[in-house]
């Protein structure tokens, strides 16, 4: 498999606090990769400096073959790079549908010449815009949804808009920064379901921050594990659930709904789960 | 309420309101033309410029979430640009000496000498906006602020080409009442298309959330030079359009109050609704000219500017996003 995303050697600090250090990370094409680690590991820092968010201090970044490491995050977005948000960043005053549309002006909007004076190539962005999203809304359950406004929806639609949002540009890569957190059971369930479609049937390579260990555990064939800015363990997802120093920082940091969810979930017992 | 709910029947459709605002602006054109006084058909002319300048502005900043109060600059720059074509070319020598030679002996219509003032301010908004766009919101204001007092300073002491502080005077009464309707018509409708394409999304997005619009691909600098562009340029029109009306034009004509006027406008309609700034901008002008006399017979000069202040003060404590919002009320918008 070719490596999709490479990143080498990545660091940042904020004042003193060095919040990722001599990062590396090799994403292959079609991979779902679990990335873990106790709260302030820097997995949001990562996927921010993954991102173009932030710059990072040192390392570099490389993306379908080509340098992106000083790249602007709009260059990103449409070399096939997208994410979601941990706290959630939608655009609250326009509607579900609107958030997505958005989501596809990059790669397919007409120019502001064009939306001022009309015109077949006007019309034939809009239609494909809002075919995209329409299709990007039905995938992702959304379509009822589509004329609410998103400051009025509930945390965990809010949390499928983010992806759906992401989806509508098109990428290659996702970046999903815990899509779970906030939702219910059956919703948790749906996005399980909805990961493993986007990934086996669609192809796209995920990448996946998430706190639920079950979750991970049974999404995941690789996982990296974060601890306190750096890469503590990585591999298949079995053999780094059980690694002593995995275990040891996992469970004594974790937050306490997870450490009762996941209390001995170990690969085995995860696999199967539903989350 | 919400932009593309469904549950919008009693609705005009855009072609309706379309139609409506053309048959509105058409019929009160035609009536002022044959009934209205002299001082009728200036205030339906100033107040159709005020439309306009509070429509451009709240595309620039309701739609892209920008603070500019710069406005005021771009309507001077596009007034003097505008007037070295318009004026009577026999008095040219004499009122603006330091006009280059070429200009002497041009006298063109409005609508010309109006665009390459438009184009004009636009090109100077595309210029500074490349430096002053990446300032955050409230340094953006200020900054803004800034640019009124160059332009105005600049003119007061370019007085060879603007007579300084006596103002140019004699300027041709060019600017037809249908004209300036039939501009309105066209940045309302120009706005609303741009508002409800992509790229108006993607500006709203901007403003809503510029890191994540970045995230999904969107410009989010080219979107804020564009619409600070394309607002400058209007306003630069309008600022050509005004002397063209009054006759009159001085370094302070267009100045820090007028800023602050139209803000108000914009805030009150409704940071980036389009509809919500035409309705301030009515309520402004008619509001003012109204409070004129009762300003006069009281002697309290400056009531009206109180007023506007009061109410916009009103409107941020109970309204803070203003009386519609983003929203657009009484047309559907899909
Ligand atoms: N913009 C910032 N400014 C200052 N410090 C920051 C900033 N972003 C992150 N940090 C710090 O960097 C460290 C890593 O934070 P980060 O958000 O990446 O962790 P995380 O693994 O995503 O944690 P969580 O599971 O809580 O989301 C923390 O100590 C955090 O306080
Ligand atoms: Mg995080």
């Amino acid at each position: 498999m070719t490596e999709l995303l490479v990143a080498r050697g990545l660091g940042i600090a904020f004042g003193g606090v060095v919040a990722l250090k001599d990062f590396d990370l090799a994403v292959a094409e079609g991979d779902l990769l679990g990335l873990i680690g106790p709260n302030g590991a820097g997995k949001t820092t990562a996927f921010n400096l993954l991102t173009g968010v932030l710059r990072p201090d040192r390392g570099t970044i490389h993306f379908a073959g080509r340098e992106i490491t000083r790249a602007r995050p709009e260059r990103r977005a449409l070399a096939g790079m997208t994410r979601t948000f941990q706290n959630i960043r939608l655009f609250d005053e326009l509607t579900v549908l609107q958030n997505v549309m958005a989501g596809a002006h990059g790669r397919h909007g007409a120019s502001t010449l064009a939306a001022v004076f009309g015109g077949p190539v006007l019309r034939r962005s809009e239609a494909l815009i809002r075919e995209k999203a329409e299709a990007v809304l039905a995938r992702t359950g959304l379509a009822e949804l589509a004329g609410q406004r998103a400051d009025a929806l509930s945390y965990g639609d809010r949390r499928r808009v983010e992806i759906a949002r992401a989806l509508a540009a098109e990428p290659r890569l996702l970046l999903l920064d815990e899509p779970a957190a906030g939702m219910n059971d059956r919703e948790k369930a749906a996005l399980s379901e909805l990961v493993t479609r986007l990934n086996a049937d669609d192809g796209l390579t995920i990448v996946l921050v998430e706190h639920n260990v079950r979750m991970v555990a049974s999404l995941c064939r690789r996982l990296v594990v974060l601890h306190e800015g750096s890469v503590l363990a990585e591999g298949a997802t079995e053999r780094v659930l059980r690694q002593p120093e995995v275990v040891g920082v996992y469970l004594g940091r974790r937050r306490d709904h997870e450490t009762r969810q996941g209390a001995g979930a170990d690969a085995s017992e995860g696999a199967g789960g539903g989350c | 309420m919400t932009a593309g709910s469904p549950a919008s029947s009693r609705r005009l459709s855009q072609l309706q309101a379309l139609v409506l605002l053309a048959v509105l602006l058409a019929g009160g054109v035609a009536l002022l033309e044959a009934f209205g006084s002299g001082y009728h058909r200036t205030l339906a002319a100033l107040t159709l410029i005020n439309v306009m300048l509070a429509v451009s502005l709240t595309m620039t900043n309701g739609f892209t979430g920008l603070f500019s109060l710069g406005h005021p600059a771009f309507m001077t720059l596009g007034a003097y640009v505008a007037i070295a074509f318009t004026y009577p070319a026999g008095r040219k020598s004499f009122a603006m000496p330091d006009l280059p030679a070429f200009f002497s002996g041009i006298e063109w219509p409005l609508p010309a000498g109006a665009l390459i003032g438009a184009i004009a301010a636009a090109a100077a908004a595309r210029i500074v906006g490349i430096s002053v766009l990446r300032l955050k919101v409230h340094y953006l204001a200020v900054a803004t602020l800034g640019l009124i007092i160059i332009v105005e300073t600049l003119a007061l002491n370019l007085d060879g080409l603007t007579r300084g502080g006596r103002g140019l005077t004699g300027i041709p009464r060019s600017a037809e009442l249908w004209l300036i309707a039939l501009c309105t018509l066209l940045v309302i409708v120009g706005c609303w298309r741009l508002k409800h394409a992509s790229v108006g999304r993607a500006m709203l997005a901007v403003r809503e959330n510029e890191m994540a619009a970045r995230c999904f691909g969107i410009d989010a600098v080219r979107l804020k030079v564009t619409a600070f562009v394309l607002g400058a340029g209007i306003a630069g029109f309008c600022g050509a359009l005004l002397p063209h009306v009054v006759a009159v034009m001085t370094p302070n004509s267009f100045g820090l109050m007028l800023a602050f006027n139209l803000v108000a406008m914009v805030v009150v309609g409704g940071q980036g609704s389009i509809l919500g700034a035409v309705f301030a901008a009515l309520a402004f002008s008619l509001g003012t000219e109204g409070l004129r006399p009762v300003e006069e017979s009281l002697g309290l000069y400056g009531l009206t500017q109180v007023v506007v202040a009061v109410v916009l003060i009103l409107v941020l404590i109970w309204r803070p996003k203003g009386l519609f919002g983003l929203d657009e009320p009484l047309v559907e918008t899909r």
